[in-house]
């Protein structure tokens, strides 16, 4: 794969109110390239909840997006507590957000399984206590 | 349906965007939860909601909606109305409550359409 474009981004976790900036600006990116709406969509909404997750339980980390023709690879990595059991938190509905983040409208359980959904392969490695990396790849041509 | 068709039924004020009036929305979505709003695919939809913070601006913005609907007499703030403008979205307000304002624009002929997980190309 080639004529790769690298993206990176600081969120910042004290901030609930800027969260979503990068997304954004990967979507006009990508919008300025040419790529379908659909590939636009499915990275912008994968990479947003991503970004609300480090804001609301890592405060804050770094993004780093790699546009290639045939790919998009978006890579969140935080300094965060970590996810104790990957695989519930995976499960719908399930969430250890508080109350200040639901009456939000965030915290419904819906973040990590969005970002599943919207993405071709999701890799979480997490580690208690010293952070969390999630490497998502959304296909362009969307076998 | 008509953005302008929106306005009448809902009996709404307009916030912001009055100049996309005659776009055309194909679906809805009433919800107070983003994360709910963002788990189904939707095209050029229009959003009701009564919570109020820039998110949800953010969050119709990824959804490509053209239209939020702020139900309860809810209204945004400056910044909402900002990011709203900047994204040639409209923003409208209404007095009634969100089972209301859902059901007369589902019996005025614009459904749900919640196509989940379209486009998600794993699933």
């Amino acid at each position: 794969m080639n004529e790769v474009l690298k993206l990176h981004y600081d969120v910042d976790g004290e901030n609930f109110t800027s969260a979503g900036d990068a997304s954004v600006n990967v979507k006009k990116k990508l919008r300025q390239m040419g790529f379908s709406p659909d590939v636009i969509r499915r990275v912008s909404i994968a990479m947003y909840e991503g970004e609300i997750n480090m804001v609301i339980h890592a405060c804050g980390g770094e993004v780093d997006v790699f546009i290639y023709p045939e790919e998009i690879d978006i890579i969140l990595a935080d300094k965060g507590p970590g996810i104790a059991d990957v695989e519930l938190a995976m499960k719908e509905g399930y969430s250890t957000a508080p109350d200040n983040i639901r009456s939000l409208g965030f915290g419904a359980g819906m973040g990590l399984p969005n970002m599943k959904r919207y993405s071709d392969e999701m890799k979480i490695e997490s580690k208690v206590g010293a952070g969390t990396k999630i490497t998502m790849k959304v296909k362009v041509a969307g076998e | 349906m008509k953005i302008s068709e929106i306005q009448q039924l809902l009996n709404a004020d307009i916030i912001c965007g009055g100049d996309f009036l005659d776009r055309d929305v194909y679906s809805a979505c009433g919800s107070d939860m983003m994360s709910d709003v963002l788990a189904y695919v939707k095209d050029q939809g229009v959003l009701l909601t009564g919570l109020v913070n820039p998110q949800v601006v953010r969050t119709a913005e990824m959804m490509d909606m053209r239209c939020i609907v702020f139900v309860r007499n809810k209204l945004p703030n400056e910044e909402m109305v900002k990011l709203a403008e900047d994204n040639a979205m409209v923003l409208m307000a209404t007095s009634k409550r969100m089972y209301e304002a859902c059901g007369k624009l589902y019996c005025a002929g614009l459904v749900g359409k919640a196509t989940a997980k379209s486009g998600a190309g794993n699933e």
